[in-house]
C-alpha cells in the first residue's frame, strides 16, 4: 500500500436493522487533498462519517489511516490516531464553555496522580482556546460564555474552532456552514483554505455546491448508501453532479452498484 | 452586539454578559424565607413578638443569634444534606437517585453489626448480631464496612443504569424496595444496638477538638457553634471537597458533559458509562457514610433508618437550582438548597404548626421547587 494514501476505506458497510445506510463503500483520500461528499439527505454521508470515527461499529468493511490498518473501538481512538471531526449534530455540551468544549474528553490537566480526580488546567485551556481562535479567525464575543447562550453560528464556529486547534492528520467536517450566514460562511471556508495551504487532508460534506466547487479537488457523490460517482472537479460541473445526485446519471465505474 | 461578534479581536472577558451565578439568587430566597419567618412572628398574635433566629434580650452566647436554633437546624439537614451532595451529583448526570434512604437503612443495620461492644454494664450485649468474633472491633472496620455498602449498592445502580440502560428511575426504584428489603432482612427487624464507644464518637464525640488538638477548646466557634455538632462539620468538610471536585476536575467537568449533552460526551471521547458508575457509586457511598453518622448519634441501627431521605436529598438539590434535566446546578447551590430546607421545617416547628402541617407543606416545597425548575429549562430552551 503506498504511503500517500490517507484514507482507505474497502466494503465499508452499516446497516440499522433492516436499514442499509452504507454500502460497500470503497474509498481513497489522498495526502494533502480536499476530498467533498455530496448526496441527498438520507445518502448515506453521515453514517460513512460515523464508521470512519468509531462513534459506530461498522457492519462490514475495513479501513486503513496512513497504511495502517485501524479498528477504532470509540472516538477517542480515532481522534488520538489524529482525526478532527465536526459532527453534523456538532457534538457540543451546552452548559459548558468554549474552552470545556473545545478540551471535552481531552483536558489539559495537572497532578494526574489523582486518576479520575485529577484537576484541570483552566489557565492552560484558556490560553490554548484563545490563540487557536486568533489563529483560525474565528470569533466569539465571550469565550467564557455557555454554549447555551450562543447563536446557531457561533455553535458552529466554536465546533470548528474545536477540530482547527488540535493538530491532526484528517480533518472531517459535516456540513459545517449549514446554519451560518454569510460571513461566518466566509470564515469557514477559510479555515479549510488554511489547511489547504498547510497540506492538511479534508473530507468535507456539503450540499452548497458553490461552495465545493470553489473548495476541494474531488467529489464523491452517494446516492441510497452507495458511491455512485467520484469526479475531478475539474473535469465537471454544477449540473453534471447533480445528475449524479439525482440518479439520471452513474459513474461507469459503479454500474450496476445502485 | 453584531458589532462585537464580528470585530477583530472579540475575545476580551466581557462582564455584562457573564450572568449572574444562581447561587445568588438562591441566597437571596433564603434571606428572603428567614424574614417572612421573622415578620410572621412579629405579627402573628400568638408569638408574642419572638424571633427565630434572633435572641437580642441575652447576650449570653456573646451573640446576638439564637445559636441553639441554628444549630438544630444545621444539624438536621446535615446528615441528608451529606446524601443530596450525592444526589446533586447523580442529577447533574440527567439521572435520579431514589435508593439513598434505604441505602441508609440497609448499611445502619449492616455497619452496626460490626461496631457492637461485647460488655454492656459488664453483662453480654443483649442485641448482639455475631458472635464474640466480631465484637469490639478496631473503629475502621465498621467504617469500612458501611461505605463498602454503600458503594457496593451505588454501583449495582450506576452498572444497571450504564449497562442496561434502563431509566435511573427504575434502576433506583428497585435498589430502593431491595435496599430496605436487606435492611428489614438483616436481623430479622430487630433494632441493632450498644456499639463501642468509637463508633459512638464518631457522631457524639469533639471533633474539632480532636482535629486542632484542642488549640481552639475554650474558644466561641467550638463552644458555640460546633459542639456537638459533628455532622455538620462532616456535611461541611465534605461540601467543600465536592464543590472542588466538581468545579475544578475532570470527574466534575465530565459529570456536568454527560448532562449537557450525553450524545456530546461520548462522541468526546468521555466514557460515558464508567462515569456514571462512578457517580453513582459515590452518591451511595455517601449514603453509606450518612447512615454511619446516623447510628452512632442515636446509638442504634433500626431496619426504618432514612424513611424517604432520598426525597428530602433530591428536595435540596432542587431548591438549590439542581436542575432535574441534567447539566446544571451546584454544590454550593445544594448546600443553600439544606438550608432553605431547614429553615422552612423548623420555622415551622417555631410557629408551633402541627406536625402533620409540616409534612404537607414538605411535598408541597418539593413539588414547588420542580415547578420552578421546569420554568427556568423553558426559559434556557427559549435561549437555545
Ligand atoms: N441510528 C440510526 N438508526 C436507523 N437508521 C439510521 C440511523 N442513522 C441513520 N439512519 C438512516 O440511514 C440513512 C442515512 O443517514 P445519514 O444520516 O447517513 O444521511 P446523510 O446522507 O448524512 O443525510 P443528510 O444530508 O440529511 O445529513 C437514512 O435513511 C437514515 O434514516
Ligand atoms: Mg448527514
Amino acid at each position: 500500500m503506498s504511503d500517500d494514501i490517507v484514507l482507505r476505506t474497502e466494503d465499508l458497510t452499516k446497516h440499522y436493522g433492516g436499514v442499509h445506510a452504507l454500502e460497500g463503500a470503497d474509498f481513497e483520500l489522498k495526502h494533502g487533498e480536499h476530498v467533498a461528499i455530496m448526496g441527498d439527505n438520507g445518502a448515506g454521508k453521515s453514517t460513512f462519517v460515523r464508521q470512519i470515527t468509531g462513534v459506530e461499529q461498522r457492519t462490514r468493511g475495513r479501513i486503513w489511516l496512513y497504511g495502517d490498518e485501524v479498528n477504532f473501538a470509540g472516538p477517542l481512538d480515532a481522534r488520538e490516531a489524529g482525526i478532527e471531526t465536526v459532527f453534523q449534530t456538532l457534538a457540543l455540551a451546552d452548559d459548558l464553555d468554549v474552552p470545556d468544549n473545545l478540551f471535552l474528553g481531552r483536558e489539559m490537566t495537572k497532578w494526574n496522580w489523582l486518576g479520575p480526580f485529577r484537576v484541570l488546567d483552566y489557565k492552560g485551556m484558556r490560553d490554548a482556546t484563545v490563540a487557536g481562535l486568533e489563529r483560525t479567525a474565528v470569533k466569539i464575543p465571550n469565550i467564557r460564555n455557555t454554549i447555551r447562550n450562543m447563536s446557531g453560528g457561533q455553535r458552529q464556529c466554536v465546533a470548528i474552532a474545536r477540530t482547527a486547534t488540535f493538530h491532526s492528520r484528517l480533518t472531517i467536517m459535516d456540513e459545517p456552514t449549514a446554519a451560518l450566514g454569510v460571513q461566518e460562511t466566509a470564515q469557514v471556508e477559510n479555515i479549510v483554505r488554511q489547511l489547504k495551504e498547510a497540506g492538511e487532508p479534508l473530507i468535507l460534506i456539503s450540499h452548497n455546491m458553490r461552495q465545493v466547487m470553489d473548495l476541494v479537488d474531488r467529489i464523491i457523490v452517494f446516492r441510497r448508501g452507495r458511491i455512485v460517482a467520484n469526479l475531478d472537479r475539474d473535469e465537471t460541473d454544477g449540473q453534471d453532479v447533480v445528475a449524479y445526485i439525482t440518479g439520471a446519471k452513474t459513474g461507469v465505474e459503479y454500474e450496476g452498484a445502485a | 452586539m453584531a458589532d462585537t461578534s464580528h470585530g477583530t479581536g472579540g475575545l476580551a472577558f466581557d462582564k455584562s454578559k457573564r450572568a449572574w451565578p444562581n447561587e445568588v439568587n438562591i441566597f437571596i430566597a433564603l434571606v428572603l424565607i428567614v424574614l417572612i419567618f421573622e415578620a410572621l412572628g412579629q405579627l402573628l398574635p400568638y408569638m408574642k413578638g419572638q424571633s427565630m433566629l434572633f435572641d437580642f434580650n441575652s447576650g449570653r452566647d456573646g451573640t446576638i443569634l439564637n445559636m441553639a436554633r441554628i444549630k438544630i437546624i444545621i444539624l438536621q439537614v446535615s446528615i441528608i444534606g451529606i446524601i443530596a451532595l450525592g444526589v446533586t451529583q447523580v442529577i447533574i448526570t440527567g439521572g435520579i437517585d431514589l435508593s439513598s434512604g434505604s441505602i441508609v437503612g440497609a448499611t445502619a443495620m449492616i455497619s452496626m453489626s460490626f461496631a457492637q461492644t461485647e460488655l454492656v454494664n459488664g453483662n453480654p450485649n443483649p442485641k448482639a448480631i455475631f458472635g464474640p468474633w466480631a465484637m469490639d472491633l478496631p473503629i475502621l472496620v465498621p467504617i469500612a464496612v458501611g461505605l463498602g455498602c454503600g458503594l457496593i449498592a451505588g454501583s449495582i445502580n450506576g452498572l444497571l443504569i450504564a449497562y442496561t440502560r434502563i431509566p435511573p428511575f427504575i434502576a433506583t426504584l428497585g435498589m430502593m424496595v431491595s435496599a430496605r428489603g436487606v435492611a428489614k432482612w438483616w436481623s430479622r427487624g430487630n433494632p441493632i444496638s450498644f456499639p463501642t464507644d468509637e463508633y459512638a464518637a464518631i457522631s457524639n464525640g469533639n471533633l474539632v477538638d480532636g482535629l486542632t488538638f484542642g488549640v481552639f477548646s475554650e474558644s466561641w466557634i467550638v463552644t458555640q457553634v460546633f459542639d456537638g455538632q459533628n455532622p455538620a462539620i462532616y456535611f461541611l468538610l465534605l461540601a467543600v471537597l465536592f464543590h472542588f471536585i466538581m468545579k475544578y476536575t475532570v470527574y466534575g467537568k465530565h459529570t456536568y458533559a454527560i448532562g449537557s449533552n450525553e450524545d456530546a460526551a461520548r462522541m468526546s471521547g468521555i466514557n460515558v458509562a464508567w462515569q456514571k458508575v462512578m457517580v453513582y457509586a459515590v452518591a451511595g457511598m455517601l449514603a453509606g457514610f450518612a447512615a454511619i453518622l446516623l447510628t452512632s448519634r442515636n446509638v442504634t441501627a433500626q431496619a426504618g433508618m432514612g424513611f424517604v431521605y432520598e426525597l428530602d436529598a433530591i428536595a435540596m438539590a432542587v431548591i438549590g437550582g439542581v436542575s432535574l434535566a441534567g447539566g446544571r446546578g451546584s454544590i454550593i447551590g445544594t448546600v443553600l438548597g439544606a438550608m432553605i430546607f431547614g429553615v422552612i421545617i423548623s420555622g415551622f416547628t417555631y410557629l408551633k404548626l402541627d406536625a402533620f402541617y409540616q409534612e404537607m407543606v414538605k411535598g408541597g416545597i418539593i413539588v414547588a421547587a420542580v415547578v420552578l425548575d421546569q420554568w427556568r429549562q423553558r426559559r434556557a430552551a427559549l435561549k437555545s
